[in-house]
């Protein structure tokens, strides 16, 4: 085993950064992309999967797609289905529609748009859809006529009717006739609104929306309310309904309307079993290029980056790519440092878990997860198991922990409490096994050493990772990946001392 | 731990000729131990027919449990026995090592004290072979071998365990040697980390040069008092030739050896590690730099001299002054 020449190390560590550089600048100067992550504009690529099952006969397939509106501006849109004709019908109800002579088996369409997050978009004036006339059942009627004539003796307008209705509808403690109808309208409460209103002679109908947050695969679209008074026209959010999402997060996210007058969202004819999925990746794209259609995104065989990927692959890359950063963060205190760490990249899949959770979140729920553990693991090696034995019970004790941390903080109210379930948990299982295995050999201060160790570097490697700028940088710039591998293979061959050793021989200094 | 730790400039350290983490395992264990050679040290079992086939003396072997069914059979392996030591075979840090001095009724008492059922022995047992101790978890084989003996001439040096003497070997040639002393506050264990106290040894004569508990250097041992500047290995030239041979038999150019000497049977080689620690140059208050850039410059034909003569070229080019006479000599007293 020969090491390479120095020569030939530096000659490739030089190719890396130049390859890495010239990646860089040719990015930014043909397509446009910022290298810094502030001048630019949030562009949002939303991919909606439809999946269902053909039998045989001929197949058509309506969905509704997205329009300017307050807030976003389109972009671009494209769709992608082996064998259909694809059609986009314009007007004040916009649809793509797919349709194939003969399809059998499971079907998936894809349609692709970008949106601009901008105020630019004039709020276009919507045509209120007819009345509908419903047709309640007893008891129901009775209770549906006094929550009405309730919510517009309290009101002025249709809206301020409107929010009254939501108002009863969606308070905690409600009276027995609200109670009935939460009941029988569980999870079809915006349909129920529509009713209302529409009985009361107001035009309004049930909308789709679509949450935007980065990175999210397989999300479903959340029902709205739109309400009509003359022309224009309000949408409402019934986020104050908390029994269905219990995950609220604090932060508004954008609210991407799909559908915008009442139709349908999909509509399939000649097949069975039908779905429709959406994901969502965000972009930094500066405006002139976000605005001049510059980024071909299904286009050139050419186009080798990941960018010509669907979005749902895109997004789980957008993570990914941020796994080098994470291991030159490890390389670097383990290298220059000489941090201690248990399992060598342990911390960067914590850390990853961290940017799922939050980070104080994640630092409190590893520590109870693994001091829990340790006491379970305590009393597993006096029973004297076989060492896979023993793992996979500490695995089965490390998901009930999890879990009653989860119920736990659920019942006492601290809903930042659910998200522990993003830790890895046969990460932690292993990083209890270690540790523990560690505290009966080495003691506890080694425990301490090492899992605080393993902390600061998970807790760095997540500054890293979650900066704004290093996460642009990583997902719109391949060249960064090469210089990051530049820079890993330039520590791999430092043979200085580690800040610690500079501690442990400093006895010397005499 | 003082709040701002103290710390020692790079250039310093460097003129002091200390060899950091990155530098030993980049220069030395990545240029000179071949991965391939690796099971050779990792692998005790390996160790030990390797090195019994070259005639190199090991403590004897009781016997190997190398399947759970044959855990029970620890029993009869040790039936009459008063001690014994347990080790798993691809162990690393001495971890998993477990020392039975002595039978008290049905009891096992172990060089700390703590006293073991069979039972206790079995589950240690089914524990090594389950691959607790050995690197990565891989299934791993447990050796039973028979006691040893402290020579007399460590008596009042040591307290609970027999101590072990580390030589360096690169290339063939023996850099720097030290002698490990348990303490109480290693719990019996001669690992510095732990608080077990490092004697550090002339390669010339075999005799000491300072001594460090905890990185600092201290004159007595801490439980026993004894003075640790008059602790000198007999057979010196004998146990270097033992480690230089290492190298023949491994073909591993940057080895730890680590030897004890036995009441009955003399030196005899307790294992071998391909990633020797660094502290060893704290116990010599010396750096390994200029020894192992002078063993650098060696020709392929220096490192197959025989044995013998390697060591007495080490012998020659590694003496080194004692720290206990310079304290003596400039009357500054040593830091606890």
């Amino acid at each position: 085993m020969k090491p390479a020449s120095t020569l030939s190390f530096y000659t490739l560590i030089v190719l890396l950064v130049l390859a890495g550089v010239s990646l860089i600048l040719q990015r930014h100067w043909v397509y446009e992309v910022p290298l810094i992550h502030g001048e630019t504009q949030t562009v949002w690529s939303v991919e909606a999967l439809v999946e269902f099952e053909a039998g045989d006969q001929p197949v058509k397939v309506s969905m509704a797609r997205p329009a300017d509106q307050p807030g976003f501006t389109l972009l671009r849109q494209s769709g992608a289905s082996p064998g259909y004709g694809l059609n986009f019908v314009d007007g004040p109800d916009p649809r793509a529609e797919w349709t194939i002579r003969r399809a059998n088996g499971i079907q998936q369409l894809y349609f692709q748009v970008d949106v601009l997050e901008s105020d630019m978009a004039q709020s276009e004036i919507i045509t209120p859809p007819v009345l509908m006339e419903p047709d309640w059942q007893e008891p129901y009627r009775s209770a549906i006529y006094r929550l009405s004539k309730d919510a517009w003796d309290a009101s002025s307008d249709n809206f301020s009717f409107a929010r009254e209705l939501i108002k009863r509808l969606t308070e905690e403690e409600s009276p027995q006739h609200i109670q009935l109808l939460k009941r029988a309208y569980n999870g079809r409460l915006p349909n129920l609104l529509a009713e209302v209103l529409n009985n009361s002679s107001v035009h309004a109908s049930v909308v789709y929306g679509l949450e935007l947050e980065d990175r999210r695969r397989r999300q479903m679209l959340t029902p709205l309310l739109r309400v009509w008074d003359g022309d224009s026209s309000k949408v409402f959010r019934l986020y104050e309904i908390k029994d269905e999402r219990p995950l609220a997060d604090d932060e508004e996210k954008p609210l991407l309307l799909w559908e915008q007058r009442g139709a349908p969202v999909l509509d399939v004819i000649g097949g069975e079993n039908s779905r429709i999925r959406f994901s969502m990746l965000r972009r930094e794209e500066s405006t002139y290029s976000a605005l001049n259609d510059s980024l071909p995104l299904q286009s050139s065989l050419l186009n080798f980056s990941i960018h010509s990927l669907p979005v749902a692959e895109q997004a789980m890359f957008k993570t990914i790519l941020l796994l080098p950063v994470g291991a030159l963060v490890v390389c670097l205190l383990r290298i220059l440092v000489g941090i201690r760490t248990s399992g060598t990249f342990m911390p960067v899949l914590i850390a990853i878990a961290f940017m799922q959770t939050s980070l104080g979140t994640g630092i409190v729920g590893f520590i109870l997860v693994v001091a829990a553990g340790l006491v379970v693991r305590g009393y597993l090696s006096r029973l004297n198991l076989l060492l896979v034995a023993r793992i996979s019970a500490v695995i089965i004790s490390v998901i009930a922990i999890i879990s009653l941390f989860s119920v736990l903080s659920y019942k006492l109210g601290l809903t930042e409490g659910l998200k522990v379930m993003f830790f890895p948990m046969v990460i932690l299982a292993w990083t209890i096994e270690r540790m523990s295995i560690l505290w009966e050999e080495e003691g506890g201060r080694e425990v301490m050493i090492q899992g605080g160790g393993s902390l600061i570097t998970a807790v760095l490697a997540y500054g890293a990772m979650q900066h704004p700028l290093i996460q642009h940088l990583t997902f719109n710039f391949m060249g960064v990946q090469f210089i990051v591998l530049a820079l890993i293979l330039l520590l791999g061959s430092y043979t200085g001392y580690r800040l610690f050793e500079l501690h442990r021989f400093a006895v010397l200094k005499r | 731990m003082k709040f701002l730790p103290s710390l020692i400039a790079p250039w310093a350290l460097s003129r002091f000729g200390m060899l950091g983490m990155n530098e030993r395992n980049r220069r030395y264990i990545g240029r000179y131990n071949p991965r391939s050679l690796f099971p050779l040290v990792d692998n005790k079992r390996l160790t030990r027919t390797t090195l019994s086939s070259a005639n190199i003396p090991m403590a004897a072997l009781i016997g190997v449990v190398d399947q759970q069914s044959q855990v029970k059979k620890i029993a009869s392996l040790v039936e009459g026995r008063q001690g014994f030591a347990i080790k798993p075979s691809k162990g690393s840090g001495g971890k998993g090592i477990l020392i039975v001095t002595h039978k008290d009724g049905d009891e096992w008492v172990k060089a700390s004290g703590g006293r073991l059922t069979v039972e206790d022995l079995k589950r240690h047992i089914s524990n090594i072979l389950s691959g607790l101790y050995s690197l990565g978890g891989a299934a791993d084989v447990a050796l039973i071998e028979s006691l040893i003996h402290q020579a007399h001439h460590f008596d009042d040096y040591t307290v609970e365990g027999v101590p072990d003497i580390r030589v360096i070997v690169c290339r063939g040639y023996p850099v720097m040697a030290m002698v490990r002393l348990s303490t109480h506050a290693s719990d019996g264990k001669a690992n510095l980390h732990q608080g077990a106290v490092g004697v550090g040894i002339d390669i010339a004569t075999g005799e000491a040069l300072a001594a460090v508990q905890h990185g600092q250097l201290l004159e007595n041992h801490p439980d026993t008092g004894k003075h640790l500047g008059k602790l000198a290995i007999p057979d010196w030239e004998a146990l270097l030739v033992m480690a230089s041979r290492c190298y023949d038999v491994t073909g591993l150019g940057y080895l730890g050896i680590d030897i004890v000497v036995d009441r009955d049977h003399g030196p005899l080689l307790l294992e071998l590690n391909a990633r020797p620690g660094l502290a060893i140059q704290l116990a010599n208050n010396a750096g390994l730099l200029p020894r192992l850039r002078r063993l650098d410059k060696l020709t392929a034909a220096d490192t197959r001299l025989p044995p013998e003569e390697r060591v007495r070229r080490s012998r020659e080019w590694f003496a080194d002054e004692s720290v206990f006479d310079k304290t003596i000599q400039s009357g500054v007293k040593l830091a606890k």
